[in-house]
């Protein structure tokens, strides 16, 4: 196991880049929906408001 | 084709498609990466010069793609802003350059962590990593200009002409390692058919792009839809104000 994640003398490099990038798409996933949901909610509670 | 065209530019069937077609993308963007990371960390072989570090290609690469395959989205969708004035094409433009700007994000970064060790260094000014940075930069002053004006308009006409004349830069990535000498490596799926790669390397980079390309379609179409609602909103909140005067 230690083997496995020491990547050959290269875990410095091969983790943190595995690691930005599950970030940086976890990130642009989660606001995409997040901001969506918000407008939803604004959406439906404008519509209660009409007439 | 035009007809079809047409009415998926009306805001409110876009809606109903995307909403329809948003589980499936994602599963499949769920099912290609979850593929893709097992065969890219567990079961492909180290590079016989770079060893283990050749495993960095499988989020490299990628991103590579997306940088350009997005900015490309945004450079056509400015496009058909720009001469056909679709509602929703400007809005693509907008959804679709962030996503792009991250994947250029990573794919520096990430291009950087496989240099230090393979080149020595971090970063040189060499063509292929210069003509990215631009690609980085070029995405920065799009989403600058959409925010700098008052009026949106003016804002997604000015990004819209950035968009289409940076897209120049896009096959200048595409070639700097042909066309100059560069410390990056040639593609390594160049040739269709016969790429230069180990089979067992190329079905973890291809499950990898297609999960990203996957990816990228579902928030943008989450994105894209974020943006119909929020022009509603905007509509309403303006048919209140004047009801009330």
């Amino acid at each position: 196991m230690n083997d496995y994640l020491a990547m050959g003398g290269y875990a410095a490099f091969v983790w943190p880049a595995y690691g930005l990038s599950a970030i940086v798409m976890i990130g642009l996933a989660a606001n995409a929906w997040r901001s969506l949901k918000a407008r939803e909610k604004d959406l439906a509670r404008l519509r209660d408001q009409l007439p | 084709m035009s007809s079809f065209f047409n009415r998926l530019a009306n805001p409110t069937r876009f809606v109903r498609l995307a909403t329809a077609v948003l589980p499936w993308t994602a599963l499949l963007a769920l099912a290609c990466l979850g593929s893709g990371l097992y065969f890219a960390l567990f079961d492909s072989p180290a590079d016989y010069q770079q060893g283990e570090s050749v495993r960095i290609m499988y989020v490299h690469v990628p991103s590579a793609w997306l940088a350009m395959a997005g900015y490309s989205t945004v450079a056509i969708s400015s496009a058909c802003a720009l001469i056909w004035k679709h509602p929703l094409a400007d809005l693509i433009a907008k959804s679709a350059s962030p996503v792009g700007a991250c994947f250029a994000l990573l794919c520096l970064l990430t291009g950087s962590l496989w240099g230090k060790p393979m080149w020595g260094t971090w970063w040189a000014w060499d063509a292929r990593l210069t003509s990215v940075l631009i690609l980085f930069f070029l995405y920065i002053g799009h989403y600058a200009l959409l925010h700098a004006f008052d009026d949106a308009q003016r804002g997604a006409k000015a990004a819209a002409v950035l968009a289409l004349a940076g897209f120049i830069n896009v096959p200048i990535i595409k070639f700097s390692v042909d066309w100059w000498n560069t410390l990056h490596q040639p593609a390594s799926v160049s040739k269709m058919g016969m790429p230069s790669v180990d089979p067992r390397m190329l079905l973890p980079l291809l499950l990898m792009a297609f999960g990203y390309t996957f990816f990228f379609v579902t928030v943008l179409l989450v994105r894209v839809k974020g943006e119909i609602l929020a022009a509603k909103i905007k509509a309403l909140r303006l048919g209140q104000l004047q009801a009330a005067q």
